[in-house]
């Protein structure tokens, strides 16, 4: 193969030769646009034009007298002194900050555990706790909504037993710990499989030689182990971000089963979907929407810049 | 959470990474055959609590709704009574099969989004990894960025972007925003750059191949693992979605699954007892997600590899 290419390269001095190719291969290069256009088609007419449409929707108002007007940020100062929206900003903001430490210690844990195993039951867990995220969003939001339900549920059952009269973890007081519960489920095998991978990747010479210097088996976990997985934290930990600060379709399914602690405005997704769908105010809904993706899209690329050494997103 | 990290030593390895011979079973730690009981204990409570949900569903897609309510085998068990088999002919009679339909839209919108943004991405990232023309990195870079766009914040103006071409409540205000995947570009690309080597191209090219031919002939049969990895993803993304078919759709003819299912259940617990249907809503719930939790174990040893694709570099 590489002689071939010793054939194809001219002795030298050719100069002339030598240009042509040069713009022979210049022009092959333009095949690059070829392939990419399908996507950047896509890209603009999905991405880019609605982000811009929401940024100008969300510069103007609509009002009976007026029709559409432009207003400038005015529907940005509205949102940011909403009491609604920024109650929807802060519970995702708690909720992010209780959720992805609580899900990626449980991903990396059971990860860890499932490395330092080959047996049977290993492969099966392993299986069984990926499952859920197999299980649309929607349907595994259903289910717990059923098991947490008084009247389904087996949680009266279960504290029967005991004598105690079963908490409802949709109420005002549960709710929190209630969704958690929910995504921790949908979402934590997931994570699990890609941290478990990227452990499965290291060369277990490594381990040889911790082991040689006396390290043990946690030491070996904690001081080995996490630290060269340290990109595939970084990956999940944006991803769980980006996903939670857009939190919709489990509160939104779970609404008509929680009795009232979930109402129209819990998360920013939710109140832009009331004010668009239920409300028809669309500029203000774009406000919000945009809103929300700036805050998501800065919030992340400030993260990653800043760990951009271990992410290996360059 | 003092596991037996230590004694759990791997005795066959597995996994097509792990290098043979590399954790051979060490002697001279205790008594060499000890059995990780801690470990195993732990991933059994795991698994109970992972299966629950799923082990509900199955019993209680067994029972009628007074069963779901008072049956005589409790929540978690089956009760004496069995009805599988008259949900699912109840599922197919309600509003005149339904659910069948909805099942069907889900199959239409989850095939033709995902094929369609796999075979972009595909391009995409063969074109980003192997072409060198003018602006690719400022357009890569704008690609990548976008992965951080959160996707729900682009589902309201689509849909006026939509409604003013009449697009809204059609099949396609489904499956043509479902063809975006800017991480499924970026995982391409990396794995593109890992698995086609120039040289393999520019030999292609010097026997007389041209640039398409190449592709089609040389490089595709190599990115198979990461196609199919891309194609589950977006398939599943798809299928899963709902935040935008609830936005988009309003013809319950044309609804997916999980927005009919999710209408069903809102249904159910606002109405009256005579439009009750939570029999049909577990039935149909168990049923819709038997074709992705299949297709999940038969590809495994694509995706278990294929997950980690963006963040092993």
């Amino acid at each position: 193969m590489s002689q071939t290419l010793i054939v194809e390269i001219p002795a030298g001095g050719h100069s002339k030769r030598r240009r042509r190719r040069r713009t022979v291969e210049r022009s092959r290069q333009r095949f690059g646009y070829l392939f990419v256009s399908p996507f950047m088609l896509v890209f603009a007419a999905f991405l880019i034009v609605p982000l811009i449409y929401a940024f100008w929707m969300s510069l103007h108002t609509k009002t009976l007298a007026l029709g559409e007007h432009f207003t400038g940020l005015d529907n940005y100062a509205q949102a940011f002194s909403d009491p609604q929206f920024l109650h929807g900003v802060s519970f995702v903001v708690r909720f992010s900050l209780v959720l992805i430490p609580v899900q990626m210690l449980v991903s990396l844990v059971v990860a860890l555990v499932l490395d330092t195993l080959t047996d049977r039951l290993a492969r099966f867990a392993r299986l069984m706790i990926f499952v859920p995220y197999a299980v649309p969003v929607v349907i595994g939001a259903m289910m717990w909504g059923f098991l947490y339900s008084p009247r389904f549920g087996p949680l009266a059952d279960i504290f029967g037993v005991f004598g105690a009269e079963a908490p409802f973890p949709l109420s005002p007081d549960n709710v929190f710990a209630g969704l958690l519960n929910v995504v921790t489920w949908q979402w934590a095998g997931y994570y699990m499989i890609i941290i478990y991978a990227a452990l499965r990747a290291i060369d277990p010479s490594v381990y040889e030689a911790a082991r040689m210097d006396g390290a043990n088996g946690r030491q070996i976990a904690v001081r080995i182990k996490v630290p060269m997985i340290s990109s595939a934290l970084v990956l999940i930990l944006v991803f769980a971000l980006i996903g939670t600060l857009q939190f919709f379709t489990e509160p939104q399914i779970l609404r008509s089963v929680a009795a009232g602690s979930i109402d129209a405005a819990f998360t920013p997704n939710i109140y832009a979907f009331t004010t668009a769908f239920s409300y028809a105010q669309f500029n203000y809904a774009s406000a919000i929407s945009f809103a929300l993706g700036a805050v998501v899209f800065v919030g992340s690329y400030l993260f990653l810049f800043l760990t951009r050494k271990k992410s290996g997103l360059t | 959470m003092a596991l037996n990290l230590a004694e759990a030593e791997p005795n066959t390895p597995d996994a097509p990474a792990r290098r043979p011979g590399g954790r051979a079973r060490k002697g001279g730690r205790g008594p060499g055959a000890r059995r990780p009981i801690g470990a195993h204990a732990f991933l059994i409570v795991l698994v109970l609590y992972f299966a629950l949900p799923l082990w509900w569903l199955v019993v209680a897609s067994t029972k009628d709704i007074g069963g779901l309510f008072a049956g005589d085998g409790g929540p978690l068990w089956f009760d004496s009574e069995f009805h599988l088999i008259d949900n699912i002919r109840q599922l197919s009679t309600q509003s005149n099969g339904l659910f069948w339909r909805w099942l069907g839209n889900s199959f239409l919108y989850a095939l033709a989004g995902g094929t369609g943004a796999t075979v972009f991405a595909i391009l995409g990232g063969y074109g980003f990894a192997k072409y060198r023309f003018r602006g690719r990195n400022l357009l890569f870079a704008v690609v990548l960025g976008s992965v951080m766009v959160p996707m729900t914040a682009l589902v309201i103006p689509t849909f006026m972007l939509l409604s003013r071409l009449g697009l809204t409540n059609t099949i396609w205000a489904v499956i043509l925003p479902s063809l975006l995947s800017p991480f499924g570009v970026y995982l391409m690309r990396v794995y593109t750059q890992d698995a086609v080597p120039d040289e393999l191209l520019d030999a292609a090219r010097v026997d007389g191949a041209g640039d398409l031919r190449t592709f089609f002939h040389v490089a595709l049969p190599l990115l198979r693992p990461a196609i199919v990895t891309v194609l589950l993803l977006a398939t599943v993304g798809t299928w899963n979605n709902y935040f935008l078919p609830l936005a988009m759709l309003s013809d319950t003819d044309l609804l997916p699954i999980t927005v009919g299912l999710g209408g069903w259940q809102a249904q159910s617990q606002m109405g009256a007892s005579g439009t009750q249907v939570w029999n049909l809503v577990v039935t149909g719930a168990l049923i819709s997600i038997i074709p992705l939790i299949v297709s999940f174990l038969a590809l495994q040893k694509y995706w278990q590899g294929g997950l980690s694709m963006g963040s092993l570099k």
